[in-house]
């Protein structure tokens, strides 16, 4: 079994795929309808045929609530991993990204929290 | 008071939670998510978010830590009242 699609709840889909692309720099792979909303998944630059990351519509209520709660609580919904995680800070700072936590060396790795504007903490990785 | 004491050393008599306090004392406020990375990846313990909350709840009934909503977030703060008001009593 292989991980191909993995979801992240947003806010608004034309504002996450302007993030998720211009800010972050991944790759829109598909763009389809599906009824009321679309199917809107991106890919790493570097791995397009590799998993994707669906943006999904938090239009559930629990969605919503799930998103609020972790956020309160400073807690990413998921993560990615960098290369090189000064770089990275360096690069998302110019491209407006906000950090809740500056790369931080935690031993073995080091990690870092920016808000994706759509309603969800994102931890960055170097290991 | 005697309740408040009764609390206090609870909370205390905990090596999770004294280090907690300790993470606490060193920033002015973390969130839940911060305070468990720097346990787990700084301190290296094995401990689940759970946990940890568990321990937050008898801080918080000790009065020595209080969290508080900051715009979307939840800060937790160390209180060190409650210890000065013991220590007094002896110290002085």
């Amino acid at each position: 079994m292989d991980i191909i699609v993995t979801s992240i709840f947003v806010e608004d889909q034309d504002k996450a795929l302007k993030f998720y692309t211009e800010a972050l720099g991944f790759v829109k792979k598909h763009d389809v309808p599906a009824g009321e909303a679309r199917w809107i998944t991106v890919v790493s630059p570097n791995e397009q045929d590799g998993p994707e990351l669906l943006l999904e519509p938090n239009g559930h209520p629990a969605a919503k609530e799930y998103q609020e709660k972790l956020f309160a609580d400073g807690i990413p919904v998921t993560m990615f991993g960098v290369e090189n995680i000064h770089e990275e800070y360096e690069r998302l700072m110019q491209n407006g990204v906000t950090f809740t936590m500056k790369p931080t060396d935690m031993g073995d790795i080091t990690l870092a929290v920016f808000d994706d504007t759509c309603g969800n903490l994102i931890q960055i990785i170097q290991q | 008071m005697d309740e408040n004491k009764d609390a206090i050393f609870k909370a205390l008599g905990d090596s999770t939670r004294r280090l907690i306090l300790d993470e606490l004392s060193e920033r002015n406020e973390l969130t839940l998510y911060e305070l468990t990375a720097r346990l787990i990846m700084k301190h290296d313990l094995s401990i689940s978010r759970q946990a940890i909350a568990k321990h937050l709840s008898v801080l918080e009934d000790a009065e020595l830590v209080i969290s508080r909503r900051k715009g979307k977030y939840r800060v937790i703060i160390f209180n060190n009242e409650p210890l000065k008001n013991l220590l007094k009593r002896w110290i002085e």
